[in-house]
Order: C-alpha cells, then structure tokens, then sequence
C-alpha cells in the first residue's frame, strides 16, 4: 500500500511538471507579453519592464526561476490587472467560486443520489423512466445553455429570481442549479445502477431471509454497498464543476475565479490564462490521486488486498 | 390416486419418428442480428437515431432551403424576428415576425407612449390591446405588438429563425453552424478512435515491457484535464475548425485506448481464445475471429459517446471567447452571440441552443441504447 | 410424525418478455418435525424457486405465487403480507445459500451479521446478542470466535464462510432450514466437513431441513426422505430407501444411472439424452417424455398423476399405470441399485 501511495505521488509530481513546463514553453511562443504595446515604449521603458518580468535571463534560467517561484505559489503577474500578482488576483476571486461549487456539489449530490436510488426502489415504473430521463437530459444539455435558458425563462420572463450578480442567497439559486445539473444526471445514474446490482446481490436476500425489513434492508445493507463506488464519480463531477464554473460564472456575473479568466481570454491576459490553467490542472490532479487513495480506504476488500496488518 | 379409466391404446410405447430432443426451441441468431434486434425494441434510441438523421440531413441541406447565404450581412434587415409562411398567423407561435411585450405605466397614455418609444415610434405598425386602463386604482397594461418585418419594409420577405444583429438570416447560420459542429465531432472522435484503438490494441496485444511503458505514458497524460490541454492547445494554435479538432483529440484518444486494452486484455485470456489457439487458430485468425468483433461494439459505443462530449467542448470554447472567429459559425458560437441579446431577442440563442440540446441527448439516448443492445448479459 | 410444513399445489411463474415461464406447476409436499427432506433435480428443475416462494423471497414483479398454500404449522404463507413474513423469516424459517463468497455482506463484520437477526427476533440487547453470536459460531465450529465476530467477510476462507452462514440461520433456532445446495460451491474435502456439521447440528437443535441439490451422494448421505423435481413438478416422493433400492419414475433412473460410484468395475454412466423442456410451453402431456425411452401414447397426452407404490412411496408415471407394460429399468441402473442395497446407501456420499 505504502508503495502504491509512493508510486503515485510520483506520477501525480511528473504530471505537474508536465504541465507547468508545457505552459512555460508556451508563453515564451505565445505572441502577446507585457511588451504588447510596444511601440508606444520607450526603449529605456522597454528594459525596464523586461527587467521587471526576469526576461532578460536566458531562458533555462527563466525556466529555472518559474519553477522555483511556482513551489512558492507564485504565479507571476497579471498583464492587465495593475500588474498584480496572479496568485493574490485568484485568491480574492476565489471565494464565490468556492461557494458555488460546494452548493453544486452538495445539492447535486443530494438530489441525484436520491434520485438514483427511488429509480432502483421502483425499478421499470415510470419514477424510474422519469429520473432516467432526467439524467440523460442533464448530462447532455450543456450547462451554459441551461443556464441561458434559466436566466431568461426564470429570471427575465417570470422574474422570480435575480437575473445575474453575486448579493445574498437568492443570487446563488439560479447558478447552483445550473450547475448541480451534470451533477444530479451523474448522481443518479450511478446510483440507480449500483443500487439494481447491489439489491440483486445474494447477500440481500440472505439480509431479507433473516427477516430485515426493508428499510433496513436498502439502508443497512444496500446503501452501504452501494456507495462504495461513489468515490469514481468524484472525478467526472469535480471536472464537470471546475469547467461548469467557468461559464456559470460568466452568464450570471458572479465576480469568481471562473469570470476572471473568461476576463482575461478577451484581454489576452495569459499570465493569468496560465495561472488558471496550472491551478485547474493541479487541483483536478489532486483530487485523482486523493480519490484513488480514498477508494483503497473505504471499501475493506481492497484494503486487505494491499496487505493484512 | 389414478381409478380412471384410460384407454388401453394408450399404453403403447411412443412411435418416435425422429429425435426431436435436442432441437433447440428459438432460432439462432448472429451477434448483431441479436442486438439490432434489442435496438429495434429500444423505442428512446430509435427516435434519438431519427432525430440525428434529420438533424444531420438538415445540417447538409438547410442551407440550401433559402438563398440567404449564411455570411450575407444587411444591416437594414438586422434583427427580425422569426417568421414562417403559414405559421404567421397562428398566436400562439413565435413565428409571426412581431416582437411581443407588455408595458405598465400610472396611466394607459403612458403606458402606450412607452410602447410607441420602445418600438421605434412607428405607430402604423404596432398593435396595441389594452389589459387594464388602470382605472381600478391598479397600473394601466398595454400589450404591444411590433411588427418589425412592415416597419423595415420586409413584409414579403420570411426569415423562418429570423435575423442576427447584421442581417444575416439565422436559419441558413444555424444549420451552418450544425454542419461544422457535427463536422468537427465526428473528426474528433474518428481521430480519437483510430490512435486509441492502435495504441490500446498494441499495447494489449503485445503485453509485457511495451504495455509496461505504453501505460506509464498513459497514466501520467491521464492526469492532465481535457480542459487545461484544450485551452492551452487554442492559445497556440489561434482557433480554427481544424486547431480545434486537434486540441479535442490531444487527449482525447485516451479513454478509448484504455477501454480497448482492457477488452483486448480480458479477452486475451478468455477460454474462447485459448481454446481456438489450443486448435491452432494463427494470431491473425484469433485478432480478426475473436478480438475484432468482441471490440467493434466497444469501439461503436465509445466513439457514440465521445461525438456529444467534442461537440460540448466545441461550444463550450466557443462560449468562453476560444473558439471559431466570425463570419466562421457553430453552434457554439450562435449561442454565445445569441447570449449577448438574450434578454431583447430570445429567439437567437434558442434555435441553436435547442439543436445542440437535441444533438446531445440524441447521441446519449442512443449511444445508451447501443450499448443495450450490445451487451450480450441482457440477452433474455 | 407431525408435519410442520405442508406445500399443497404451489405454482410459480414469472412473466417475462417472451410470454410466462412456469417454472413451479404444482408442486406438493410436507416435511415433518425433525426429518431432512431432500428435493433432488437438475437445473431449471424449480427446486430453488420452490424453496424462494416458501421464504417469500420470489421478486415480485416479474415472478408471482399463482395459486396454491403453504402452511407452517397450520398458517398458510402465502396469505402473509411482507410484514408478518418479515416476522417469519429468520425465526420460524431461515435459509442457508449456495455461494458463501456471496451471501454475506461484504461492507458488514460478521458479528453484526449474526446479531441482526437477534436483536429483531428475540429482542436481545446489543451485549446479549453479541454472546450468543460467540456461541453460534463456536457452535459451527469457529475457532477463537471472540475475535472472530469482529472481522469482515472477506477474512474467512470460503468453509468458514458457509459456516458462518450456518450459524446465521441458526441463530433463532428456527423450525424449518431451507439449505439451497450449501455445499456446491465448496471443496470436495469442505463439502463433507460442512454436511457432517449440518447432520450434527440437527440432532441437537431438531430443525426441520429441506434440503436442495442436484448431487444424489450427498442426498444418501443427508436426507430421509427424498423429493425429485423434473420441469416443475416432483415426479417422485419416498424415502431415501424407496429412492435408492425401488426407484420408479424414469427420470430418477436416469439419475441414479448417471451417478459415478467407485465400486462399480464396468462403470459404464448413463447420460439421460436431451435438455429438459422449455417452460414458457410445457408439454400438454408428460414433460419426461421426450426424453423417456419408455414414454407410451398416453405421455403425449395427459399430464401422469401420483401412483402410490407402498405408505412412504410415491411416483408419477403412468408406467404405474395397471394399464402399462411392465418395465423394468435399464440394467446399469440396476446394477447401481443392487451396488446400493449391498453397501448400504448411506455410505455414498463420502465419493461425491
């Protein structure tokens, strides 16, 4: 186990590299720089903001020097926003982003696992056809149409909740269930399946032949066995989330990490393009390696298999 | 127990013509006999394969239904609303070329003034039905009609999903946009398809150290998000229909690399296989008589599933200011442009936003279906 | 003897796309106190779905009880609601399952497992039922049971497992022990330990056992009376003597001639041809016989009803009929027959 973990751990750090050095090479390819506008500088200028932006070293000591500052959680300087650092940019956005995305989570998760398990409970009947129906409607709109869609219907026509900005609680509705969708269709489906295959189990039937009520039996015995497996769709969902954000956050002008870096693709602000990207990347990695970690803990088979203590 | 009386002719041994006993009682079938047959049954996949067939035809052919042509700017006819012969006349759909709303104000001459400045103060043109004269001590409402066709002096012309901000007929952009949209799905799953099936196939078939190091590969690519890659692939390569489907298959080939080594993996060991190759079956019998049509399915429904999730990332790039570059449409890029006017004309985010919905559930629903149908578990 | 369990006409079937599958078409029976009742058949036979519709277990949709009555100690089963089964099941009547690897919950210790039956019967406290845990498994011949009752499945070889299961359907003492083929899925050497264990446990708690396999020797070994299913139906009923020494039906013939033994020198097994008929279309007359090289007209066209052959013994064949032709069974059968009745058929299931 100890092995597997190390293992891991390695390729999660060579996956980091790969990325933070893939984006290195391509902002020095990358034909916007803080010298954008060039021809407005002066020459003296010119220095000194390449001194400013270390691009006077030659590149292995960039390269070098990125990486050393990069461990320190430095993402270099934003383009537009006043020179400030990407870093702190991104950490004063990240509060609604944060909120956003636990809602999501949590009401998607709720809804969709609940969702899943009266489709299992009433296998073939039309709860079952509804909630089916529902998860592929919510896996395949996209969530930026839906959310379109709920801005102008719920928002604009019927006026029943704030249209867009980020002021109190009812602000937040529109955009958690825009995107809780993925979430819920996800949700669901996995459970409607692992529940049918779990209540099939023999050991189910031995749980009933002991005379277990029902409750006890989809509780006690069902639930446990079934949500096993959850931790596989963690995954899935917390890509679905961090893309979701991006153009949530975009339609209802939710001042989050998300809006800033669709800000910055129209401004061409790749400092903060890069610093975005590098942060998604990790943090999706991460949650990989935590996941897979997590799965060998929960579910007992798979922690003896690693080794009998 | 048995006093009845039977008849003695009975009880003479059975006159067998000939052995029926192992006839098997159900016809044999092929396995994709057996599982078009489970298709057929799958009511949801067959309207979804309809909806995508028209969609697809409508894609190729709509275009051609009009002579407006999809990069025809007109800033005189800019922003019609839908209108379609035949349909103009019926209320209750917005086909009628009118713009609809509804104004309150203290009182009714109010409340049509601010419907006349609204609409152009064009007076001729604007039909105005009084809810509440306000007389009751409520605010007056006024609805308002707007018929923006006779006050550009379109009356004869019909736009069926209307104009965009420059003129440009919508139906003939959104069909234009459905035909490069699909077009660059179904690129970008093919591509994914051909590397991932070579890469999981050989590094299956060939097992030991090439699996060994093909797979670390393959565990340390997995790693990287689909959107990191993507964005970082569309900030080099500027957008572009063919940059894009390159961004897409960067990682893309990948699950289905993996979903064919481990079948290819499983298979290799199944009894079936070792027992055709204890026969002396040669590998090219065993790859094209065992492997190839135990993975067809796999590859059938992968690629299924991988069609909606490019066309998604398409749009999505699209919406996020990373996609294609004007007068270039998609569907991504119809429904963003349609976003920006969402609250004064609905109608040019709806009719792309609706097609590329119909597009995704249809690949899902029967993408699902196919999946059914060829698992072979499910046989009854 | 008094019956404590009486099955009269039960019919099963389940309604699937292709039409009903009756997979249980009349079939009666009665255990008595005390007595191991063996139902014997080859797959798809209807033995285990039997034994499901006397639990109660049968998934309702698609499968349904269409008609018929079970009675434990006079009260009809099938007339209960999920509720007062729940009741039932675990403390009047409990069951043992084929694959151990399977029938405990994975995610649950096995202490728990034992536990939950307690605690919802005989309303034990957590700390009463946790001592009794330890004593059913060292009952079932669980070594260290102390520690033992805090491990997850998982952690037992498969024998220890079915053990494990034993002691499960033990723990309320119940009345009636359905055992589904408990040992099929075990080691030759763990299937005896485990059939011993059952014989054992028997005598000291006088359950009533109904005993389900396809696996003759280990009904030698185990019952008392023996049931033989074929199609949905038993078509012999008799002591494991009848069964063994005068069997009757065909069908049973072919059974025992296809039964290996060791002291048979020219063993010569008998292969009863074809494959038992599809249950969606019964045949209208004897489901046998189309593969009954002794079938006469009259099997093509009426259902044979049961023929007594002595108090304990009963077959339906119309081969008992006065009518028939007198058949002898074939002559590696009675060769069999007479091996049994030299060596004593008990001692046949240590080879199976």
């Amino acid at each position: 186990m100890a092995r597997y973990i190390f293992q891991r751990i390695v390729y999660m750090f060579i996956t980091m590299l790969l990325i933070a050095t893939f984006s290195f090479f391509l902002m020095k390819l990358l034909p916007g720089s803080p010298l954008m506008m060039e021809d407005k500088l002066t020459e003296e200028q010119a220095v000194i903001i390449k001194e400013k932006y270390g691009l006077n070293d030659p590149v292995p000591v960039q390269y070098v020097n990125y990486l050393a500052n990069l461990a320190q959680g430095d993402l270099g300087i934003s383009f537009q926003q006043d020179n400030r650092g990407v870093t702190k940019i991104l950490i004063e956005r990240a509060g609604p982003s944060i909120q956003l995305g636990a809602q999501a989570l949590i009401f998607g998760l709720a809804f969709g696992l609940l969702l899943g398990i009266f489709a299992a409970l009433y296998h073939n009947s039309p709860i079952d056809y509804g909630s089916t129906f529902l998860a592929v409607i919510g896996k395949s709109i996209p969530s930026f149409v839906f959310a379109g869609l709920l801005q102008y219907y719920i928002g604009v026509k019927l006026g029943w909740l704030p249209v867009a900005f980020w002021e109190g609680f009812e602000y937040t509705i529109m955009p958690t269930i825009a995107l809780a969708m993925f979430p819920i269709a996800i949700a669901a489906r996995f459970m409607r399946t692992e529940m049918l295959e779990v209540l099939g189990s023999d050991f189910i039937t031995t749980a009933r032949a002991k005379g277990v009520n029902r409750l006890g039996v989809l509780f006690k015995h069902g639930l446990r066995n079934a949500l096993i497996p959850l931790v596989t769709i963690i995954g899935p969902m917390a890509i679905a989330l961090l893309t979701g954000n991006l153009v949530i956050e975009n339609i209802f002008a939710i001042p989050g990490i998300g809006d800033t870096f669709v800000q910055a693709v129209m401004t061409n602000d790749f400092p903060i393009i890069m610093g975005f990207t590098l942060i998604t990347g990790f943090l999706f990695i991460f949650i990989i390696l935590i996941v897979d970690l997590l799965y060998g803990v929960i579910d007992p088979r798979i922690r003896l298999a690693g080794g009998e203590k | 127990m048995a006093n009845k009386d039977y008849d003695k002719d009975l009880f003479v041994p059975l006159e067998r013509e000939d052995d029926t006993s192992e006839k098997i009682s159900r016809p044999s079938l092929t396995f994709w006999q057996d599982s078009w047959m489970r298709l057929k049954k799958n009511t949801g996949a067959l309207i979804g394969a309809w909806v995508l067939i028209i969609i697809t035809f409508m894609a190729l052919a709509g275009p051609f239904f009009n002579d407006y042509g999809f990069d025809e700017q007109n800033l005189i006819r800019s922003k019609l609303p839908p209108k379609v012969q035949g349909l103009e006349n019926i209320d209750w759909l917005p086909f009628q070329g009118t713009m609809h709303r509804t104004f309150e104000a203290e009182t009714l001459e109010d409340a049509k003034e601010d419907a006349i400045n609204r609409f152009k103060r064009d007076e001729e043109n604007i039909e105005m039905t009084v809810v509440d004269d306000g007389s009751n001590g409520g605010p007056a409402i006024v609805d308002a009609e707007f018929d923006v066709y006779a006050n550009q002096g379109f009356e004869d012309e019909y736009f069926w999903f209307g104009t965009d901000t420059l003129g440009r007929d919508q139906w003939t952009r959104v069909w234009k946009g459905t035909q490069i949209s699909l077009y660059i799905a179904v690129l970008a799953a093919f591509i994914d398809m051909v590397i991932g099936v070579a890469y999981g196939g050989i590094s299956a078939y060939y097992g030991g150290r090439v699996d060994d190091y093909m797979q670390r590969i393959i565990e340390i690519l997995i790693g990287i998000p689909n959107l990191v890659v993507v964005i970082l692939m569309i900030l080099i390569l500027s957008p572009g229909i063919l940059s894009i489907t390159i961004a897409l298959t960067i990682t893309g080939w990948i699950p289905m690399a993996r979903i064919i080594r481990g079948q290819v993996l499983k298979l290799k060991n199944q009894e079936f296989v070792l027992a055709s190759r204890t026969l002396g079956a040669s590998d090219s019998r065993i790859i094209m008589k065992q492997l190839v049509p135990n993975v067809t399915g796999l590859i059938v429904i992968n690629t299924m599933f991988t069609i909606p999730g490019a066309i998604f990332f398409e749009a999505f790039l699209s919406f996020i200011g990373l996609g294609l570059q004007p007068p270039v449409a998609s569907l991504g890029t119809l429904i963003d442009e349609g976003f920006q006017s969402l609250q004064t004309f609905p109608y040019l985010m709806i009719y792309p936003a609706i097609i590329i919905s119909l597009i995704m559930i249809a690949f899902n629903i029967v993408a699902d279906g196919l999946r059914d149908a060829f698992d072979p578990k499910m046989r009854e | 003897m008094e019956n404590i369990l009486e099955v009269n006409d039960l019919h099963v079937s389940f309604d699937t796309y292709g039409g009903e599958v009756k997979a249980v078409r009349g079939v009666s029976f009665e255990l008595r106190k005390g007595e191991t009742l063996a139902i014997v058949g080859e797959s798809g036979s209807g033995k285990s779905v039997t034994t499901k519709a006397l639990m109660g277990l049968i998934p309702q949709p698609p499968g349904r009880i269409k008609q018929g009555e079970v009675l434990l100690e006079g009260k009809d089963l099938t007339k209960m609601n999920e509720r007062q089964l729940q009741k039932i099941r675990g403390r009047d009547l409990s069951m043992i399952f084929q694959d151990p690897m399977t029938s405990l919950n994975p995610t649950m210790k096995v202490g728990n497992q034992i536990m939950e039956g307690l605690i919802k019967h005989q309303k034990m406290s957590r700390s009463q039922a946790k001592k009794r845990a330890v004593e059913l498994l060292e009952m079932v011949g669980i070594p260290n049971p102390k520690a033992r009752i805090n491990q997850y499945p998982h952690q037992f070889s498969g024998g220890m497992r079915q053990r494990v299961v034993i002691a499960i359907a033990l723990a309320c003492n119940p009345k009636v022990l359905i055992a589904d083929e408990p040992t099929t899925a075990l080691d030759v050497t763990i299937q005896a330990q485990i059939l011993e264990l059952m014989k054992d446990l028997q005598h000291k708690t006088e359950t009533s056992i109904i005993f389900i396999t396809h696996d003759l020797g280990v009904v030698a070994n185990v019952a008392d009376r023996v049931a033989v299913m074929y199609a949905g139906k038993i078509v012999e009923l008799g002591t494991v003597d009848d069964i063994f020494y005068n069997p009757q039906h065909p069908y049973t013939w072919g059974l025992l001639g296809s039964m290996p033994t060791l002291d048979d020198e020219e063993s010569e097994l008998f292969a009863i041809p074809g494959t038992p008929p599809d249950l969606l279309n019964p045949p209208k007359g004897d489901a046998f016989a189309a593969r009954n090289e002794y079938a006469m007209k009259i099997d093509e066209e009426e259902q044979p009803p049961f023929f007594q052959v002595s108090d304990t013994h009963y077959a339906a064949t119309w081969l008992l009929h006065e009518n028939a032709p007198k058949v002898e069974p074939p002559e590696s059968v009675q060769k069999r027959m007479q091996g049994f009745a030299n060596t004593g058929a008990s001692e046949k299931g240590d080879n199976a």
